[in-house]
């Protein structure tokens, strides 16, 4: 699994907000929503990733709100491809940089070459060029916008928007219970192409993010990095509540922050006491429509996954939320 | 009428005998066109200005029996359109041109296999992301020879809501008796402009279903070159022996290489089209009749042609218009009369002159043909058009 070895640097567990760089390499004045985890996401990834970074960025919300000319955001030599194919694209400025370095060409450090995308850009469409980049190994970092959905055309479902959720294109009604099948899991894929670095994170856990990106970013060969970005517009949720909702998603085991180095899990935010995904779901009007036995379904799986990650990370089992028997039997009826 | 395979005739929720007054933009008019036409299977991939297409049909078509999917891009789209094609449901997929470049291969192969199915193209600004929320209409080429190869395709354009709904309606009709794909080429101002229509009953307009073949299943020859050009075509499972492929094949769908059976392949899949012609061109004349100077116009920029036309007959200017339904095959027999008579043709597009250089091709000198061309994301207004016409 180490034919690309791992990050050098040890200082990973440092944290001091005073120790993180002031500069900003995702200015302000773009045009991304009220309480926007995305923009929050990618301002701690920018600054995470440094001055030597080169950044493909597949379309998307984030492409859409930020770099509308003259009022670019981005500080990065940046370019915004076709929706399917950023990893490709990140693939040939990576060769590109290495021929120019072997042939004495480029002068100094090779920049960092980053690659970041929507969940629909990453799951669905770029799904392929994602997985040529990562089996080819180029020396590049992938990141993922996670937002659970196409915000940008306006809400429709993708595969990686979690079950019971309600998109425009999968509407909740007397025949559907909204999004009928469970989020992709990028993560599993992505270890399972043999990459040397897999992590998820959160912008409402900026260390953990911040560090995870550096680790990523000098880690040689593919990193493949999922941010789970909380969209206030399209999970139909108060705008105050964006990292609220990050911490909650972690807290109720939805979407716990873990790492695979070389294909070892280790969980990197510790939860002593798992909420029950009710406390998550109550703030978003996307799960509005569920009824307790649903909700109760979910718990299950949810408990069932993060059971089999914490097996893997071989880490201590927290106290787990108690669904009453009950509300179990009501589910079959 | 056929019974369809897939279940008891309905009709779209929502028709009445009467007809219905509502307030629809022209993507929902053409989810109101394709389920009155029979659509029970809708697969599509968001992308502006085509989104509204999917979101109607994943409320829609759930309550009618039929099926919506959202599938990962715009390829594995058209993929699951010609599947369930071919296991008998009416089919459609709606995109913008991002996403139909993507279709082109599949495009190919239903053309190939000679799979009925409807694509609606809300074209964009373009190349590449280009002008996701800006109206152009510079697909129309590309609409035609898109795929690779020689082969033949129904290219139809609508211009206002209600034709949204008409020509929706008409493209499953041609595309299930023709067995061939329909493209309906959409813009930004069509599908989002919203107008009050009357939804027709379901009694007064045709539905056609594909024809399906009624000989014992040792007799049906699945591409067999009939006089119409058009065999039969069955449905999966229906005990009928059926090989589909995307190589050049024989009368049985199997692959060959012998020239004395590729040759009448070919000329069977374009003479099914050519030999229909008077059924498959549409051009809708306004005042053309005794024009001197003729507007040929189709999507949006009809109706501000429709306007400009007006405006100069009001001056004393002999104006007339023809809009185009029919883009592909284009309707040489329909414009041909008007070429030899009028004095100029104004030919205004939202592009660097893809139908204008058609007239110029049909025109041969009789008459002389001006473009009018706006790239800017904008509508040509009616004014525009109106002085040209008065120049001409």
């Amino acid at each position: 699994m180490d034919k690309f070895g791992v990050a050098q640097s040890q200082k990973y567990d440092v944290y001091a907000s005073r120790l993180l760089p002031r500069e900003e390499y995702f200015t302000s004045g773009h045009r991304s929503c009220q309480g926007c985890g995305e923009a929050l996401a990618v301002r701690w990834v920018c600054k995470a990733l440094g001055k030597e970074a080169v950044i493909a960025h597949a379309t998307g919300c984030m492409e859409i709100v930020s770099s509308g000319l003259p009022q670019t955001a981005w500080m990065h030599p940046w370019l915004h491809v076709a929706f399917e194919n950023t990893a490709a694209v990140a693939s040939g400025i990576e060769a590109g940089f290495k021929i120019l370095s072997r042939k004495g060409k480029w002068p100094g450090r090779l920049p960092k070459v980053v690659a970041m995308g929507g969940d629909g850009g990453t799951s669905d469409i770029g799904l392929q060029a994602l997985s040529g980049a990562m089996e080819r190994g180029h020396n590049f970092t992938y990141i993922c916008w996670d937002n659970e959905a196409y915000m940008n055309t306006g809400i429709q479902r993708s595969s990686s928007t979690p079950y019971g959720a309600m998109t425009t294109t999968s509407p909740p009604g007397k025949r559907s219970i909204g999004q009928a099948t469970w989020k992709k899991n990028m993560v599993a894929i992505a270890v399972a192409h043999g990459v040397p670095y897999v992590a998820t994170a959160s912008p409402s856990y900026v260390f953990d993010l911040y560090f995870k990106i550096k680790k990523a970013i000098e880690t040689p060969g593919p990193a493949y990095v999922h941010v789970l970005c909380v969209c206030p517009t399209g999970w139909r949720s108060a705008t105050d509540l964006t990292v609220r909702l990050g911490r909650l998603a972690v807290e109720t085991a939805v979407f716990p922050l873990y790492e695979v180095v070389n294909g070892k899990y280790r969980l990197t935010v510790e939860v002593p006491k798992i909420r029950p995904v009710k406390d998550y779901f109550r703030l978003q009007g996307r799960f509005r429509h569920l009824r307790e036995p649903e909700i109760n379904f979910i718990q299950r799986q949810v408990t069932s996954q993060y059971e089999l990650l914490l097996k893997k990370c071989e880490a201590a089992y927290p106290e787990f939320p108690v669904i009453s028997h009950t509300e179990e039997s009501q589910e079959g009826a | 009428m056929v019974q369809r395979a897939h279940g008891p005739r309905l009709t779209a929720h929502g028709l009445r005998d009467k007809g219905q007054a509502v307030l629809l933009q022209g993507n929902e008019a053409m989810v109101e066109g394709a389920l009155a036409a029979g659509c029970r299977f809708f697969a599509g991939y968001p992308i502006t200005p085509a989104t509204e297409i999917s979101e109607m049909m994943s409320r829609r078509l759930p309550a009618l029996g039929g099926t919506f999917i959202q599938m990962e891009d715009e390829i594995a789209s058209l993929g699951a359109v010609i599947g369930a094609s071919l296991a008998g449901a009416k089919a459609m997929t709606a995109t913008s041109g991002p996403g139909f470049s993507l279709m082109q291969e599949n495009l190919g192969f239903a053309c190939m296999a000679e799979v009925p199915c409807v694509i609606v193209n809300v074209m964009r600004g373009g190349p590449s992301t280009g002008l996701p929320t800006h109206v152009s209409q510079g697909d129309v080429q590309q609409a035609r020879w898109g795929t690779h190869g020689d082969h033949p395709i129904i290219v139809l354009a609508v211009a206002t809501t209600r034709d949204c709904f008409e020509v929706t309606v008409q493209a499953f009709n041609l595309s299930e008796k023709y067995r061939t794909p329909v493209i309906i080429l959409s813009d930004e101002v069509v599908a989002h402009t919203r107008e009050k229509i009357v939804l027709p009953p379901p009694a007064t307009f045709e539905v056609v279903d594909r024809l399906r073949p009624n000989m014992p299943p040792e007799w049906y020859i699945p591409y067999e070159d009939t006089p119409r050009g058009v065999p039969p075509m069955a449905v999966f499972g229906d005990g009928y022996r059926y090989h589909v492929t995307g190589l050049v094949h024989d009368v049985h769908g199997f692959p060959t290489e012998r020239p004395d059976e590729i040759v009448p392949f070919l000329n069977r899949l374009h003479r099914k089209i050519s030999q229909h012609f008077g059924d498959i061109q549409l051009v809708q004349d306004y005042l053309a009749a005794d024009a001197e100077v003729l507007v040929i116009a189709y999507g949006s920029v009809a109706r501000s042609a429709k306007r400009a036309v007006n405006y100069a007959r009001d001056r004393g200017v002999k104006a007339g218009l023809s809009k185009l339904i029919t883009l592909w095959p284009f309707p040489r027999r329909l414009l041909e009369p008007h070429l030899r008579r009028v004095r100029a043709v104004l030919v205004p597009e939202l592009n660097f002159g893809q139908i204008s250089r058609e007239v110029k091709r049909i025109n041969q000198g009789q008459t002389r043909v001006e473009k009018l061309n706006r790239l800017d994301g904008n509508l040509i207004t009616p004014e525009e058009i109106l002085e040209r016409l008065v120049k001409l």
